[in-house]
């Protein structure tokens, strides 16, 4: 009969964690090392219901693949657990493995096989029959548009080319979850937003979906939900209005001047009683002032600015976006 | 879904590699969709899993069919073909005990003290040359590939998401590599049998067929074990090292070009020979092939070769678990 490991597996599962697609509960991992320890991740707490496409956002090292990685039991947690389509992660690693697609970050298709062949075995793998894992693979080719490179060897591919052909390779056997680490990191605007397309499709066709990525665009133009993850931490979740709303819809204007900045120049210009203004910061020569009020306060600050003899050097504003809230919660500036 | 396709920041100066977009790349929504409403139910077993693994490694083999011919090829026929050819012709006008070449010199005397038993010097050969490709080919066929499955993209991640433990994944490896090795063994007989001067014959008695398959089938598993182990303990920068510390010296040292019991006049180097796999692959062989020379007993080589498949197999699947799941 079909799997013995994985029927086990689901009797052994702990009730009502069936509903969640995937589910973490304090989910850490420190890498040993004898430079020090180092903590990817910090305890991290998810509940993504099926069908949902939910977004890890963060900057580069914030712990991401490395949550991804234990969610798909590459990566073995040292803390805290984690549930995939109801199963265990580190107590049923197998049952989780049947049930999702993965798009590693790093290009993992199978160099000494074809286009086809990368699809029909992984079809194999995920107990097809040769004839019916063919007939897939033509399929996926197709629908993937590797209609002509269906015989060329898998280094051989363009880098969107091989990024569409590991995503059909995580979809030959149906999986309940498809994760995407990073998928559109390194390909150029076009090819990006041809697999935004793809991802789109999936999803209405209710593929839950998990991707990370360091792109904030990418984030808002595909995810229900969004996590904001930093030093393996996820600081905000939620979807993007409320994010924004949580993070109390502020714009963000940052002013730079010629010369050092008084450190009270708040107080003594009065911004800081500014009723939009709720926060200022000033760092050496550069002003920052979050407001609920996108209108004047860039104009306000300049000639504020201009009444203390401070010429302006370079000023910017940010409306309220992933990147404002980025910024009220770590009050650093998004580094991609 | 309200989205705008600004391109992105950051694109442009990631450098990034532009895609030429082909007429009719760009994949059809339709299509796409169709791949979740139309999509044959997987029933994934660990046998079947396990039986497209190997037909995935048989047709990887099949690709490079001719360079790992090669391979198996040219590193006994060269051997016979000096050792059992060239010199035979030229041993007459050979100075054995003077200033003549080492190497040579020795595996001539080793010739020289089989021919005195009345056995040519490629009797010798024939067990030592299938030991020694068994090495050889667990080596390439198991720990090379890993080196490369395990290092930059780690394309290993491909198969550790298969559906099934990590540890069968380990053992398909050793699978796939003692069959190549066997294959690669099998292929020295007959150029052995075939390469060497007149009169110059191999001296062949398989009387125990049974036994035969036990010791080639347990330095096919030993080896590929061994592949695995090294392959993934080894840091792939210095994969070159494996050659210098454990290709060759297990050769040179694993009664190849001598059998085990001639080592008697250097007591030391036989006992610490002993711990070379390779040394119980040359002798099993010689008993069971070439029973004219005198070699090991039998129940010494199985226990070595099956002992050390179980240990080398089990510890090489643990260091695979751990290089695998970080």
């Amino acid at each position: 009969m079909t799997t013995t490991t994985a029927q086990a597996a689901e009797l052994t599962e702990p009730p009502g964690k069936g509903e969640a697609a995937i589910k973490t509960e304090g989910l850490r991992k420190t890498y040993k090392s004898s430079r020090g320890d180092v903590e990817a991740v910090r305890g991290i707490d998810l509940d993504i219901p099926a069908g949902e496409f939910f977004g890890l956002l963060g900057p580069n090292g914030a712990g991401k693949s490395t949550t991804i990685g234990m969610l798909t039991t590459l990566v073995a947690p040292t803390g805290g657990r984690a549930w995939v389509a109801g199963h265990d992660v580190v107590a049923t690693p197998v049952a989780v493995k049947r049930r999702i697609g993965v798009v590693t970050q790093n290009n993992t298709l199978d160099m000494q096989l074809t286009v086809a062949e990368n699809l029909q075995f992984r079809s194999r793998f995920f107990g097809l029959p040769a004839r019916v894992a063919a007939r897939r693979a033509d399929q996926l080719i197709d629908a993937f548009g590797l209609g002509d490179r269906r015989h060329a060897m898998a280094d051989q591919l363009s880098g969107g080319q091989a990024r569409r052909l590991l995503i059909a390779r995580a979809l030959v056997h149906q999986p309940d979850v498809l994760f995407l680490d990073e998928p559109t990191a390194g390909l150029d605007p076009q090819t990006r937003v041809n697999l935004w397309d793809i991802l789109k499709v999936l999803h209405d066709q209710g593929q839950t979906i998990l991707l990370t990525t360091h792109y904030m665009e990418e984030a808002e133009a595909l995810c229900d939900r969004i996590a904001v993850v930093d030093h393996g931490l996820i600081l905000a979740e939620g979807t993007l209005e409320q994010l924004k709303e949580d993070a109390g819809a502020v714009t963000v204007v940052t002013v730079r001047f010629e010369g050092q900045l008084p450190s009270d120049f708040a107080e003594r210009t009065g911004l800081a009683e500014h009723p939009a203004v709720t926060r200022v910061e000033t760092d050496g020569d550069q002003l920052r002032v979050f407001s609920t009020e996108p209108e004047g306060v860039l104009g306000e600050v300049i000639s504020q600015g201009a009444a203390q003899g401070l010429h302006v050097r370079d000023a910017a504003q940010l409306k309220p976006s992933l990147e404002t809230v980025f910024l009220t919660l770590t009050g650093r500036e998004y580094r991609e | 879904m309200a989205t705008t396709f600004q391109p992105p920041r950051g694109a442009g100066k990631n450098g990034a590699a532009v895609d030429a977009p082909s007429a009719g790349d760009a994949p059809v929504a339709e299509s796409i969709a169709a791949l979740i409403t139309d999509a044959p139910v997987p029933a994934p077993t660990l046998p079947k899993t396990f039986g497209a693994m190997m037909a995935r490694e048989f047709r990887v083999l099949r690709r490079n069919a001719v360079s790992t011919f090669m391979r198996s090829v040219m590193q006994p026929l060269l051997f016979v073909f000096v050792f059992s050819y060239v010199f035979p012709k030229i041993g007459s006008g050979f100075s054995m005990g003077g200033a003549v070449a080492s190497g040579a010199g020795s595996a001539a005397a080793a010739g020289a003290s089989a021919s005195a038993s009345g056995v040519s010097f490629s009797t010798i050969l024939l067990p030592g040359l299938m030991a020694s490709m068994f090495l050889m080919q667990g080596m390439f066929g198991t720990t090379m590939p890993l080196v490369m499955e395990f290092s930059w993209q780690r394309t290993i991640e491909d198969r550790a998401l298969a559906p099934v433990p990590i540890a069968v994944l380990g053992l398909q490896k050793i699978t796939a590599g003692a069959i190549q090795a066997f294959i690669g063994a099998i292929i020295v007989f007959p150029i052995v049998l075939l390469v060497h001067a007149a009169g110059q014959a191999p001296s062949v008695h398989v009387t125990n067929w049974f036994l035969f398959a036990l010791i080639m089938v347990a330095s096919s598993t030993v080896t590929a074990s061994l592949g695995l182990l090294l392959g993934t303990v080894m840091d792939p920068r210095k994969i070159q090292m494996v050659f210098a510390i454990v290709l060759l010296p297990a050769t040179m040292l694993g009664c190849v070009y001598y059998p085990w019991s001639a080592l008697h006049s250097i007591r030391w180097l036989q006992i610490l020979v002993l711990i070379n796999p390779m040394v119980y692959m040359s002798e099993g062989l010689r008993a069971v092939l070439t029973p004219s020379i005198g070699h090991m007993p039998v129940w010494a080589v199985l226990l070595a070769l099956v002992g050390g498949t179980i240990v080398f197999a089990s510890w090489g699947v643990r260091t695979f678990r751990n290089r695998v799941v970080a």
